[in-house]
This record gives C-alpha cells, structure tokens and sequence, in this order.
C-alpha cells in the first residue's frame, strides 16, 4: 500500500520498475508531465488516476478532482491544459444519482479550468471493487511561453514560493471519513491552479526553474525529490508556513505533520531571488493568491534534503513520506 | 491555538534557554533522560537540542510502547487476526510495526481485516456495527492509555457485546525506570518525567527516584517551553545538591493522580509476574493482564495464542541505546540495515522512538557537519 501513497515508496516503485522498463530516456528528473515535440510543435502530456473515500467531501469530490488534479499537472510543469479524455470505472450498482452528481462536477470543473473534454471510456466492475468509482483522467496542454522549467536549474540563493495554506485537502478527507469524532470547519483546497500559474509566469518567467503542486507525501515530499533533483540544500522557515488553525489543530491532535499531508490546490515555485518580490507580488494580487509566502531558500547544504528552522533557531531535517501518513495516539 | 502558542513563544523559549545556559556548570556533564517518547519526539521536532550547551546530553528513555514492544507479541495479535472472523483494530501507531511476517498494515495488504481506530471505543463501535465478526483491540500504551482501554472493557461487559475482546499489552512506567536504574552501566544524572502518564498516576509514584536514588525529577508537558523548563528545573537541584520531584506540568497533572482512571484500571487489570520489554529483556511486574472477571473478553485467552518469542538481532544495540549508554547513531545497524522504512531494532520503529527521530530529524545534519568538517 506504501507503494501508492506517494512517498518514497511510490518513488522507488516508479523509478525502479517503470521508468527503465517503460522509458525512453531516464536521465530526465520526472515531473508531472511531459513535455514533447513533433516535428517543432510541442505538447505537454499527463495522466492521473482518482481513488478516493469519500466520494464527495467539503468543498469539492472524486470528479472535480479528476479535471484539477490534471490542469494543476500541466500547469506546474508550465503548460496550458487544452483537453483530456477520462475513463470511469463504476462499481456495479453504484446509485444513478451519484454517478450523475460526479459527471456534473467534472463538467463544471472542466468549464471552470477551460479544458475540452474530448472523449472518454467507462467500464463497469462488479459490486464489491473499485469502490464506487475510480477515475482515470489524461490530459494534454500547450506549454506557457517565457518558461522554461528544469529542477536542476535551481541555484543556492533561489526562493521558495508557496502559493497558500497547505493541508487543507488532506485533513479535510481524513474528517470526512468519519472515523473521527472531530469536526472542523474546514474545506478541501481543490482548483485549478492555471491562473495563479500564469499570473507567476506573466510576472516572473524567466527566473521561475520549477514548479509542484504538492498532492499526495505534501509539501516535504515535493520538496525533497527537488533537493535530490538539484542535488542542493532546501531550507524552510517553519513559522513562514502558512497552515491553517484547523488544520495545525488537527495534526497536533494525531501526531501528523502539515508538511507531509496532500493538497489539491496549492503550488511550490524556484525562483531566483531577483524576480522573488515580483513573484510574490504577483501572486498575492491574484485571486486565490493571497497567502502566497516566501517560505525558504535554496541553500549549498544539507545537499539532497530538506531542512527546517523553527521558530526558535533550532532546525529539523524533513524527509519524504514513508507509507501513508499514520495517527500517533499512544 | 490555546494551550499550544503560548508555550512556543519564541521570546520566552529564548530566555529559558539562557537561564539554562547559565545555570549550567560548564565544567561538568549532565545527563538527563527525557522518559516518554512524546518528548523525544518534540525535542527533535522543535529542534531543541540546538538550544542547549554541548555539555547537556538528552538521553531518549523508554517511555515509547510501540518500541518496548516485543515481535512476538505482534506476531501473537497477527495469528489470531488471520482467522477469516476476526477484525483486528489498534491505533495507527502500530500499523507499521513489523512482525516477522509483516506489519500489520502488510499483513492488511495481503486480505487480513485490519483497522486503524483512533480509542479502544471506537474498536468496540466496530464490533457492534459488525455482529458476526469478532473485533480484538491490539491494547499498547503505558497508563496513559490504559484508563480507555479498562471503560472500554466495563462497557463491554455492562452491555453484553460478546464478539469483542481486547489483545492487552499495556505495560507500566514505574518498573522500566527502576530497571534503568538498576543497570550497572546506568549513568543519568537526572530525568524529565513522563507528563501523560502522571496525568493519570499522578507524582507520587517517582518519588523513591529522588529519595532512594538521589536523582531529581522534574514531570513535564509536551510543548516545547515545557521541556525547557524542566530542564531549568533539574538543573537548579543539581546545583543546590537537591533531589525532588517537581511538576512543571500542574495545568494538566495532579499531583495525586487521577482516582476515577487508576479504580478502571484496578477493576479491569492486574499486575502480570513478569514481562518482556523489547531491548530491556524480562522486567517483573511491569505490564498488565486482563482479570479473571473479564476473561471472555481477554483475546489471549479466548483464541489459541502461540506464545511467539522473537529475539532482536544480536547486532541491534537497542537496549544499550534505551539505557543511554549509546546514542542512536553509535549502534552498528543505524542508517544502515535499520531504517524507518526497514526497522530491525524497536527504536527505529515509531517516530516517537529516539533511533527514528534521530534518523528523521537530525542525522542528515550531523552528517552535513561532519562532511563540512573532513573537507575543513
């Protein structure tokens, strides 16, 4: 199970069986999408599955993230979403209703985002798999111009930029479940991120070098798999962390870390400190974007990891999710 | 955040860290054991050791069930959980502790029932939505969980819920320490008492520590201004001579305990003659069984346990590392065979173990350090 839930497991999953069997070249640093080109004309290509209980939660459910999960992978990886094609997978008697609320939302989601859906597959599996409903979306864009992405361009003195509150959707699902008896007033941060993308790229593209938006593993994996692509030390200042008093009350609570639980919603950006002000700028005048935060510097060391300062001068070492994030109660 | 901010105000956690400076000899070594894991976890999570001189070393204690924990008591609750009947909850602390054949959350990967609950009330919820399973609580935790567990079982019984039982491995903080102590190559100079277990024990039980042994006890909260001020604390009776129990922790801990929790557990438990800690070995009376009066709902006794014994590698150095004669990094597996994702020893298992916390939180740094200083 630790294999899908996007720490390092999963990553040594793909990078020890997929990518060399799969691949045309494993040099690359994998992104969120790739990026082609035919003859001249280059196209940025994605695909994500969405397996998710519940099936709706506050603020958003599995069909709208299929479209956002997808245009946020384009985005980050510098490109324009222009269309995809989704698959269903619809566990048999799943009620009418439901199915339809999940296609609208898509649909909505889709009109939102402003992608074509171009085409789709459904397949039907027998009560008691796939648990409700799984969704393959793939999604193909145009790459933004003035960008050129590449983790390893990342250089010491570079800014981290985060676009806003994280651990939003994470908690909001664990809630959800119902298996707790806690309440929040809390939502799921899912949305398209092309906007505050483009409003970055518009102000700042030559010196953006990378972008994530930290789903599954959070914020320290994204940010580790940087450090390890660019082979540099990442710094965080923790109380530049913009979290959310719902969700720091959560994870204080189960003993979780707001660094390591999933977001749908947010991005992380390299820029170089020349274009940092204008960045941040950027963002901060963007709807959506208003608690975008430097919240650290790329660093000669500790190369490949991740470090945080708290607030009292003393630092921590963050590492990438190992397996799902676990309750701590004893 | 109430109760949390104002104990992580940078302004206070500065000059607490001063006085401590100030306080402290420099010409002497002081040892103190942070007992509880919750500790251990926070020391590193805040980055406190950062703050302290060099001459203060924290020693990580036992104060981490999930460590303690013998393999063969998992591989005892996993037995009987591979029963098609049977749905086998615990908290998600143990989900990633190895057994010999797997953790439990492998052992859920391969079709066994496998649950997270987040109370022992939540295992028996299940067992009543559930009537023609039979749901086993993997019971961990010192005394600070064991109150639920003991209202979990009243309960059961009160209301007749007969396809529940509970698979008991609370074990008790006193006997650790006292074997800690006992160890010949013991060399603590003072401790920071566990603060959620004195919630329900309360601080009487310590005080053969500062009277028989002479060392002070200072019973602290989990924030990060807590933690230094028990230190300030330990540190001004070392100076004066003294030996004492205080209690930083007053807004939450009673001194005499709480009444209600210790009669739960009294109706419910009794002391076993003896049991295993992992890296500590046999320690008498220091864990608990279910009584005879609660037998149905004692998992150990209703289903055919095998009795499993496992012993930790010989290369595994966990128990000199829990007596504080190793730091982590100095046992032969650490980083290397034994890491987080592939515990070999108990303290690399949970976060709260010090061996993990030290992997996760600090000795990429040290290395850093170290690679700075063979290149100088």
């Amino acid at each position: 199970m630790a294999h899908g839930a996007g720490g390092k497991a999963s990553r040594r999953l793909v990078e020890g069986l997929f990518a060399p069997l799969l691949l045309a070249s494993t040099s690359e640093p994998l992104g969120d999408a790739a990026h082609l080109d035919f003859n001249g004309t280059r196209i940025a290509i994605t695909t994500d599955s969405f397996v998710v209980k519940p099936l709706s939660f506050p603020g958003g459910s599995i069909g709208e993230l299929a479209v956002n999960g997808t245009v946020n992978d384009l985005a980050v990886s510098g490109a324009k979403a222009e269309a995809m094609v989704v698959t269903y997978v619809i566990e048999a008697g799943l009620p009418t209703p439901v199915l339809e609320a999940e296609v609208r939302a898509m649909g909505n989601a889709a009109r939102n985002a402003g992608v074509k859906i171009a085409g789709g597959d459904t397949k039907v599996v027998e009560h008691g798999k796939a648990d409700s409903m799984y969704i393959t979306s793939t999604g193909i864009g145009r790459p933004l111009r003035g960008v050129t992405l590449d983790p390893r361009s990342a250089r010491p003195g570079d800014k981290i930029l985060l676009s806003g509150p994280i651990g939003d959707h994470g908690i909001t699902i664990l809630l959800a479940r119902g298996e707790l008896d806690l309440e929040a007033d809390l939502s799921s941060d899912t949305r398209s991120l092309l906007p505050l993308v483009e409003a970055l790229v518009k102000a700042a593209g030559p010196g953006v070098r990378w972008m994530r938006d930290p789903t599954r593993g959070g914020v320290a994996t994204s940010l580790n798999e940087l450090a390890r692509d660019c082979r540099l030390g990442i710094t965080i200042i923790e109380e530049q962390l913009p979290v959310r008093d719902a969700v720091r009350g959560a994870c204080e609570l189960l003993g979780l870390d707001p660094l390591h639980i999933a977001n749908e919603g947010q991005f992380l950006a390299v820029v170089a400190p020349e274009y940092a002000d204008a960045a941040l700028n950027a963002l901060n005048l963007s709807s959506g974007g208003e608690q975008a935060r430097v919240i650290g510097e790329v660093r000669q060391q500790p190369a490949g990891s991740v470090l945080v300062t708290t607030l009292y001068g003393g630092s921590r070492i963050v590492d990438m999710l190992v397996g799902d994030p676990l309750p701590r109660i004893c | 955040m109430k109760f949390v901010d104002e104990f992580r105000e940078p302004e206070v956690i500065t000059r607490t860290a001063e006085e401590i400076r100030r306080l402290a000899d420099p010409e002497r070594h002081y040892r103190i054991m942070e007992v509880c894991g919750g500790h251990t976890h926070a020391i590193y999570r805040f980055g406190l050791k950062d703050l302290l001189p060099s001459n203060i070393e924290l020693i990580h204690g036992p104060g981490c069930p999930v460590c303690v924990l013998p393999m063969g008591r998992i591989d005892d609750g996993l037995a009987i959980a591979q029963r098609p009947d049977v749905i086998f909850a615990a908290f998600g602390d143990m989900m990633r502790v190895p057994g010999t054949q797997g953790s439990p959350l492998e052992h859920k990967a391969r079709g066994v029932d496998v649950r997270i609950v987040y109370s022992p009330s939540d295992a028996l919820k299940l067992a009543r939505v559930n009537p023609d399973k039979h749901v086993m609580f993997f019971a961990i935790g010192f005394e600070t969980t064991a109150p639920s567990t003991a209202l979990t079982l009243v309960r059961a019984k009160a209301e007749g819920v007969h396809n529940f039982s509970v698979f008991c491995n609370h074990v008790t903080i006193i006997p650790a320490i006292r074997a800690i102590l006992d160890s010949p190559d013991m060399r603590i100079d003072a401790f920071i008492g566990p603060g959620h277990v004195s919630t329900v024990i309360g601080c009487r039980p310590y005080e053969w520590i500062a009277k028989d042994e002479n060392k002070p006890v200072a019973v602290s909260g989990f924030e990060p201004l807590d933690i230094l001020q028990s230190i300030v604390m330990v540190l001004r009776q070392l100076r004066a001579y003294q030996a004492k129990i205080e209690n930083q922790y007053k807004r939450v801990v009673p001194w005499e305990g709480n009444s209600a929790a210790l009669k739960a557990m009294a109706a419910v438990f009794e002391l076993r003659p003896y049991f295993e800690w992992r890296g500590l070995g046999f320690i008498s009376q220091s864990a608990l069984r279910i009584k005879d009066s609660y037998a149905e709902w004692d998992s150990e006794r209703r289903f055919d346990v095998p009795g499993v014994r496992v012993t930790d590698p010989k290369a595994a150095q966990c128990g000199e590392v829990l007596k504080g004669v190793l730091k982590p990094q100095q046992c032969k597996l650490f980083g290397k065979e034994c890491t987080p994702e592939h515990p070999v020893g108990a303290l690399m298992v949970s976060s709260e173990g010090s061996c993990a916390a030290y992997f996760n939180y600090e000795h990429r740094k040290t290395a850093m350090v170290t690679s700075i200083a063979s290149v100088a």
